[in-house]
């Protein structure tokens, strides 16, 4: 590993396993929250390698999403409350599903690839609500039960007796700070592997896929086995995510699947910068934030907010901003994609580019490899992330 | 043979409601070049474009009736609307009518709305990458489903049909089978009529005026078009105003059938994208035609018969479609060979 | 022998003959130049010999082995790689990373899932892909992005490319097409070099210049047909392919 990326990976370890206290000053200090942080961050960097690599614009990933809830639910209920197996399982079950659905879909590419994707998302969102309730139980959602075989603890002699149990990892309990930590070390570890892959020749040839398919084919690569491999890889980090939101709150439903929720993860790793390292954990933090914290603003906090203004201008700035918080954040949100998309495209990480590069260049000073490394380095000598 | 018929009709109005918004999205995309997330949104628009002329002309003015008495000895309110109580009879039919009166207001309404939206954002996208232009649409999309569901609420709000329009129509009797075997409600079929007139205005207008001929030049090589010094430009953001205007009527017309509700655009946009695909993408006859084939055999797929064979058929049936089409023969049913390939 | 033989190929578009009973043979470590007027049948041939058409009729075969039908990237399994008219290239990457990919295509094959290793440590490729760049002189700019070269730098780029995987067989379609004389000059300087290191070379050109100054043998192609096959000397004065270019190029 490059200097700079092992100063980056310390640095980002070290962030995380503070955020409790770090998050803390703008109310995002909280369990809850930072188990989303880390969970869609890990989904959001799987996405990132499939389509801020090669460029393939998917749809569907909602849907790995949820066979990775479904599969962790049903291992809780079949195997054990432990999260181990149910990660492990529905991260393997993710990586199933996103091959046989990769082979279909890749074989074509652009517009045509991701309105397959969307087709299939649609596809497995409406089985689940319908033909699939055997395994998904439908409207309700996937649930534990007392009655529960749960036989790997069985034959540890564990017994949760007459209570619902919640999971644990051999004692300790997933919800709260624990249930935290838990996703926040498989995040740094979903971060490490995404920096080895993004500097590895494989992750070179998926940039090359996204440049020029034709070259590339013409010079001896064939490029299916490539795009295949990082769908796959994006379908695990999406059935990672899925299991771990089953583990912090076991409820698997199937509106998890549908396509609009896709269009989340799309959003989370536009918004932060797609292709670069850091982009779709910031994207996915801020998204998460808004929507938990923006969406719990009401008229009081903006008064508040707005006290020092007269009294008129006071309920002017209340009345056009109450429309953008509270229910109407996924406005804000829309608003601000769309911003993004047509101003700056790199997302927020060419936005901190731009600011450093403008400081730098004011004051005349070469940047600190630490600061450099808090973006990214370059993948590969020369060329951008 | 009953029960077909009775399937075909049941596919018809779905299927005119996909082959409108369908046709407005090939129209954008094989003219502009643009896939347009949005388009869905533009149905949804329209839909509330009916909410918003009945509400407005259901505003009531209350009067007090000292002849009659509540249960707390106070004069009755009598709440009539402002359209009935200066107009009387005929305010009432206007009132009854107000789904189909709603084209006249959601005409201009949707065209300000297609021009401004190409105007200000689609232009700005016709070099740049699908990917962009989907991901800029989308969030447009949501942009203004987000505004409308903070205006109208989260709720559908049902739409009446006129009242001679609310029963059913034997259509058993009018092909000549057994009265009472074939019943279907009015409306759906209005809808279905309308949508074929409207899809025949459409093309009557590309086939018969110097304008549609340009669009269909500009389809076919855009290039060259613009080599030939014809200005482009001006005539893009027409395409895009009809385009919007198709999915505003297609919207306005639909909400006896279907409840508007701020969600309504997402749900037929995928739908209506896989459509397009079917039909071919650059191909206006065939986004109509793949319309109404996949409403139809949605509609057969929903059959009991047909389910407990396959159970769970209707619900992907038209997806499973598309994945086929995309692999087999990925110009489509009626497309252009080379395009998009 | 790794000949490039072409047997009998026809093909037929609708209801036009594109190519007619054509033969050619092109001789391992030659340079061989295929010229004809505009609609001669050139690109379709070119497109025959990379998998791009199948002709109705007829082989093409390189070092025994069939080209016909198989994909882009066996083709280039095979010893042949292909320059386009409009170069194609890894635009966002920088130089070096155009270079070093095809080093890895060579090195690691059609597919390795090699994602854990660092491309920073792989510095044999690197070193490889560096002196490549120097031979061409463009090893000044190996950082810089691709697509911020001149047109003439992409093509030496492309050949870059090309030449680091050691093809047996280099097939350049119109390689100074859009190319102002300075350019040309250099590009040809370039390929002459490439002749040099025995590579076989089959290049579709319309400026004569280039065609009298590599090739050792032409092929004329006409409507679809060869009309004449030889020497420079020999089709310099040859009237059938005068005739062929309306009134006679300047030759």
């Amino acid at each position: 590993m490059t200097r700079k990326d092992l100063i980056l990976l310390i640095c980002f370890i070290v962030a995380v396993l503070a955020a409790p206290v770090i998050l803390e000053p703008v109310g995002a200090g909280y369990p809850d929250l930072l188990q989303k942080f880390a969970i869609f961050g890990i989904f959001a960097i799987g996405f990132n390698i499939l389509f801020g690599l090669t460029g393939y614009l998917s749809f569907g990933h909602a849907a790995f999403l949820g066979v990775g809830s479904y599969t962790a639910v049903w291992t809780f209920k079949l195997f054990s409350m432990n999260p181990l197996p149910a990660i492990i399982l529905a991260t393997l079950l993710g990586g199933l599903f996103a091959v046989l659905i990769g082979f279909i879909c890749l074989r074509r590419s652009g517009i045509y690839f991701s309105i397959l994707t969307l087709a299939f998302a649609q596809m497995s969102y409406n089985l689940a609500y319908s033909v699939l309730t055997p395994i998904t139980n439908g409207e309700t959602g996937l649930q534990l039960a007392q009655s529960d075989p749960r036989v790997l603890d069985v034959a540890f002699g564990r017994d949760y007796g007459a209570v619902l149990p919640s999971s644990d990892f051999f004692g300790m309990t997933m919800t709260g700070y624990p249930g935290f930590y838990f996703c926040a070390v498989l995040l740094i570890v979903c971060f490490f592997l995404s920096i080895r892959i993004f500097r590895s020749p494989f992750g070179m040839m998926l940039r090359a896929v996204k440049s020029n398919q034709n070259r590339m084919n013409y010079t001896g690569l064939n490029t299916r086995p490539y795009t295949l491999a990082a769908f796959v890889i994006s379908g695990m980090y999406a059935g990672l995510a899925g299991g771990l939101l089953a583990v912090t709150d076991p409820l698997a439903g199937a509106e998890r699947m549908q396509w609009t929720a896709s269009g989340e993860v799309v959003l989370m790793t536009i918004l932060g910068g797609a292709g670069t390292l850091l982009g779709p954990i910031i994207g996915a933090g801020v998204i998460k934030y808004f929507e938990n914290i923006f969406s719990a603003f009401n008229d009081g906090i903006l008064m508040k907010a707005f006290d020092f203004l007269p009294e008129t201008l006071q309920h002017v700035m209340v009345s056009i901003s109450s429309v953008f918080v509270g229910e109407g954040w996924h406005l804000t949100l829309g608003a601000l994609f769309m911003l993004i998309v047509i101003f700056l495209p790199g997302g927020l990480m060419e936005g901190f580019d731009r600011l450093r590069h403008s400081f730098s260049s004011r004051s005349g000073n070469d940047d600190s490899e630490v600061a450099a490394s808090v973006k990214d380095a370059p993948p590969v000598t020369g060329g951008r992330p | 043979m009953d029960a077909i018929l009775l399937q075909i009709l049941n596919g018809l109005d779905k299927g005119g409601a996909y082959s409108l918004i369908a046709l407005g999205l090939a129209l954008i995309f094989g003219t502009l070049g643009v896939v347009n997330f949005a388009h869905g949104a533009l149905f949804m628009l329209g839909a509330f474009c009916a909410v918003t002329v009945k509400t407005v002309m259901s505003i009531e003015i209350v009067t007090l009736d000292p002849t009659r008495q509540t249960a707390w000895g106070t004069p009755m309110e009598i709440r009539t609307p402002y359209i009935e109580a200066w107009l009387g009879d005929f305010g009432a039919t206007l009132l009854d009518f107000s789904v189909p009166l709603s084209i006249l207001i959601a005409i201009p309404i949707m065209l300000l709305i297609g021009v401004a939206m190409e105007r200000g954002l689609i232009r700005h996208f016709y070099k740049r990458p699908h990917a962009e232009q989907i991901l800029v649409t989308f969030g447009l999309a949501i942009v203004l489903q987000e505004i409308v569901k903070s205006y109208f609420g989260a709720n559908p709000i049902p739409q009446p049909a006129p009242d001679v329009a609310r029963g059913m129509v034997d259509f058993g009797t009018l092909v000549g089978i057994d009265a009472g075997n074939v019943v279907y409600p009015a409306w759906r079929l209005i809808y279905f009529l309308f949508s074929v007139v409207l899809i025949g205005a459409v093309f009557a207008f590309l086939r018969f005026t110097t304008f549609g001929m340009v669009v269909r030049a500009g389809m076919a090589d855009r290039e060259t078009v613009g080599l030939l010094g014809i200005d482009i430009d001006k005539r893009f953001t027409v395409v895009f105003g009809i385009a919007a205007v198709v999915a505003g009527l297609a919207g306005v017309m639909y909400t006896p059938i279907l409840s508007p509700d701020y969600h309504m655009g997402m749900d037929f946009l995928v739908l209506s994208f896989v459509v397009v695909v079917v039909g071919g993408m650059g191909s206006l006859g065939g986004a109509v035609a793949a319309g109404f084939t996949l409403g139809i055999l949605q509609s057969f797929a929903s059959m009991n018969e047909v389910k407990t064979i396959l159970p769970g058929i209707d619900q992907i049936i038209i997806y499973v479609i598309a994945v086929v089409i995309l692999l087999v023969r990925p110009r489509g049913l009626m497309g252009r060979k080379g395009v998009m390939e | 022998m790794s000949n490039l033989s072409v047997l009998q190929v026809n093909k037929r578009f609708g209801g036009l003959d594109a190519l007619r009973d054509v033969n050619l043979e092109v001789k391992s470590g030659t340079v061989h130049a295929i010229i004809g007027p505009n609609g001669a049948g050139k690109s379709t041939l070119l497109n025959c010999f990379v998998g791009r058409l199948e002709p109705d009729t007829g082989s093409v075969t390189f070092d025994g082995k069939s080209l016909l039908g198989i994909k882009p990237h066996e083709i280039n399994q095979a010893g042949v790689s292909r320059v386009f008219q409009t170069p194609e290239i890894f635009a966002d990457l920088s130089l070096i990373d155009n270079v070093m990919i095809p080093a890895f295509a060579k090195r690691d094959g059609a597919f390795t899932l090699h994602a854990w290793g660092s491309v920073a440590d792989e510095r044999d490729i690197r070193a490889t892909a560096m002196d490549m760049l120097a031979d061409v002189g463009l090893d000044a700019k190996a950082n810089d992005i691709a697509g911020q070269l001149s047109r003439g730098d992409k093509r030496r780029l492309e050949l870059a490319m090309c030449l680091v995987q050691k093809p047996k067989l280099l097939l350049l379609d119109e390689p100074t097409a859009g190319m102002a004389r300075a350019d040309t000059n250099n590009t040809i300087d370039l390929m002459k070099r490439i002749a040099g290191t025995g590579v076989t070379m089959v290049v579709i050109e319309h400026d004569m210049h280039v065609v009298f100054s590599l090739a050792e043998t032409i092929t004329v192609l006409a409507q679809g047909t060869v009309i004449a096959e030889g020497l420079p000397e020999d089709i310099k004065g040859d009237p059938r392919v005068q005739e062929a270019y309306l009134g006679g190029a300047h030759l």
